[in-house]
């Protein structure tokens, strides 16, 4: 039996999986040592008080100050909010921008690349620059608001328009997700169009009924990642808190993410700062697990998506 | 988007010929106006960079008026920034960060994305399957055990906790990469095997030419995510300033150096202007390699 085998398979198939094991060992070895055993190693933290020099088992403490903390309440409704309003806009414009970059006949790749562009600018700059735009002193937007008679706001310095500043600043920087949407415009059959146009279906017809059925997967894709990028949001919330406030964050400081009134803050974010400005390493190991809780439930969806598109293929 | 009609009746053609005239003039209108709203686009796309460098030339009075052109060209900020912060030091720091974080990830994901694009072994769908989920993992979850796990190691208050990790694989790499070698034909490397080459020669003498432009893309991904990374830097990059990097430089720099925003605006153009000169030195691989990111297995 087993020369039978042996002789329908290539002398360079056998062993195939241990092959595999070898040249997957050194990512293996990554994998435990940064993924497997720090989540471990989290579970077992969250049931301790530790801050860097005594370890003291606390039970459920930590869990029950999970229930209790009101920064947790902030940070969820914070991330619903991005995920509610800033995920789809910035889907919702790019493919709006894909579609119109399509529909171009000149200077189409100079457009392209002006959209393109903002997406490679480094977060903190990018942040850092739409502060001072839209700071009300001296920044151009309120000015540019102001000729056509509108008063804008105290855009980074008023709770109620921190985050559409940075949707606004998310919109910018959508180049990314543009580019990957006109690549699945342009993969759209042309005859799918034409045979649309020839039933006599308009623009909007032919947009939601060839369209759309075609690219679906891959708004799909980028919804989801989107989310699950918004519940990582760090860097451009805690830089606009930052340089609005004019605050400095450095070990032992007093200062606390999230300025105007905690409008900006994430749980990553607070994680942070409890682990690593207050050093409460064990109640932010309880914060670690509430986020990956919630970005493994977003992960799945994403897998399902995955073995659905591989199937299709 | 010309859209052809291929009518095949007679009714067809004269109700065609009718509408040909209005037809061409709803092209042209059409015309004017997708290029009219992609134009406001773009000016907008580009008013920050404008802004952004009309306010860095600005002096330091007039940095607090609310006026927009600068009515001297003040070119001595950028000299300003430099002796008033140490950018060359971040610089060296940021550049070390990204050139030895992206050839570290080359040399240990090329062949793991290699190993799952073309091994057939139990557990290979699994084994992709981790690597998406380490992939889409926010990078906060397991900071504080990794964090602990560097303390032990003294490297804390370096940026070496984010380099070296390079070396065993990183995710989203190898997810791209083995999302293009899966698109290489199975005969180019059979035929290698068939002829008694290795695994190792298959991936260097057949896979790797036909891979390049993945590569390249892959690793201008890692070299810009190195440049642009906050998260890390702050977490390993220590109090003392030597050991910065751009990013966490710039984002202490309004409170430390200025209350005007020139300087934070010269500072800020500093650090961008190297990544977009990048961008135009590579724009194919670019455009090329964000599509490997989209859905298409």
């Amino acid at each position: 039996m087993a020369s039978v085998s042996h002789a329908a398979t290539p002398r360079w198939r056998r062993g195939e999986g241990l092959r595999a094991l070898l040249w997957l060992s050194p990512w293996l070895v990554g994998v435990s040592v940064f993924f497997v055993y720090p989540l471990l190693a989290t579970v077992y933290f969250s049931f301790h008080r530790y801050d860097l020099f005594t370890l003291e088992f606390v039970g459920l403490d930590n869990y029950r100050y999970l229930l209790n903390d009101p920064r947790v309440v902030t940070s969820a409704r914070n991330t619903l909010w991005l995920v509610a309003f800033m995920v789809p806009a910035q889907v919702l414009f790019a493919l709006g921008l894909a579609q119109l970059v399509t529909m171009l006949k000149a200077g189409v790749g100079l457009f392209r690349t002006i959209f393109y562009l903002p997406t490679l600018v480094p977060a903190v700059a990018g942040t850092v620059t739409f502060v001072f735009l839209m700071n009300p002193g001296t920044g151009p937007w309120n000015q540019f608001l102001a000729l056509v008679g509108v008063t804008g706001p105290d855009w980074f310095g008023d709770p109620a328009w921190s985050k559409p500043s940075l949707t606004l600043l998310a919109l910018w920087g959508c180049g990314n997700t543009m580019m990957i949407f006109l690549a699945a415009l342009l993969d759209v059959p042309r005859h799918l169009y034409e045979a649309a146009a020839i039933d006599g279906a308009g623009p909007w017809r032919r947009f939601r009924s060839v369209t759309l059925p075609v690219i679906s997967p891959v708004l799909m894709f980028s919804a989801i990642t989107g989310v699950i990028y918004a519940l990582q949001y760090f860097t451009q919330a805690m830089i606009a808190s930052r340089v609005a406030s004019g605050a400095t964050d450095s070990a032992g400081s007093a200062f606390v993410p999230g300025y105007p009134d905690e409008s900006l803050l994430t749980l990553p974010q607070w994680l942070f700062h409890v682990g690593f400005r207050d050093f409460s390493m064990g109640y932010a190991c309880v914060l670690a697990l509430l986020l990956f809780g919630t970005s493994m439930i977003f992960t799945l969806v994403l897998l399902r998506q995955f073995r659905r598109a591989e199937e299709g293929s | 988007m010309s859209v052809t009609v291929t009518a095949s009746s007679p009714a067809a053609l004269r109700g065609a010929r009718r509408a040909g005239a209005g037809a061409r003039r709803r092209r042209v209108l059409m015309w004017v106006a997708t290029h009219a709203l992609a134009l406001a686009l773009a000016l907008m796309f580009l008013a920050p960079a404008v802004f952004l460098s009309l306010t860095a030339l600005m002096t330091d009075e007039q940095a607090l008026t609310s006026r927009l052109w600068p009515h001297t060209w003040n070119w001595d900020n950028f000299a300003t920034v430099f002796a008033k912060s140490q950018l060359l030091r971040w610089t060296a720091n940021t550049l070390l960060y990204a050139t030895l974080g992206t050839v570290f990830m080359l040399v240990s994901s090329v062949p793991v994305a290699y190993a799952l694009a073309r091994f057939r072994f139990r557990g290979r769908r699994p084994a992709f399957l981790l690597v998406i989920t380490t992939m889409m993992l926010p990078p906060q979850v397991v900071a504080v055990p990794v964090y602990l796990l560097w303390a032990r190691a003294g490297l804390t208050d370096s940026l070496w906790p984010l380099i070296l990790p390079m070396l065993l694989g990183d995710a989203y790499s190898i997810f791209l990469l083995r999302q293009f070698l899966i698109t290489i034909p199975r005969d180019y490397t059979d035929a290698a095997r068939v002829d008694g080459c290795s695994d190792l020669r298959t991936l260097l003498r057949v896979v790797l030419p036909m891979a390049r432009p993945a590569i390249a893309a892959v690793a201008l991904f890692q070299f810009f995510y190195c440049w642009n990374d906050y998260y890390g830097p702050l977490l390993y990059g220590g109090v003392a300033q030597d050991g910065w990097t751009l990013s966490v430089g710039l984002a202490t720099f309004k409170a430390f150096h200025s209350v005007q925003w020139n300087l934070t605006m010269a500072a800020t153009l500093l650090v961008t202007a190297p990544v977009i000169v990048l961008f135009f030195f590579a724009q194919r691989v670019f455009i090329e390699g964000v599509t490997l990111t989209g859905v298409k297995g």
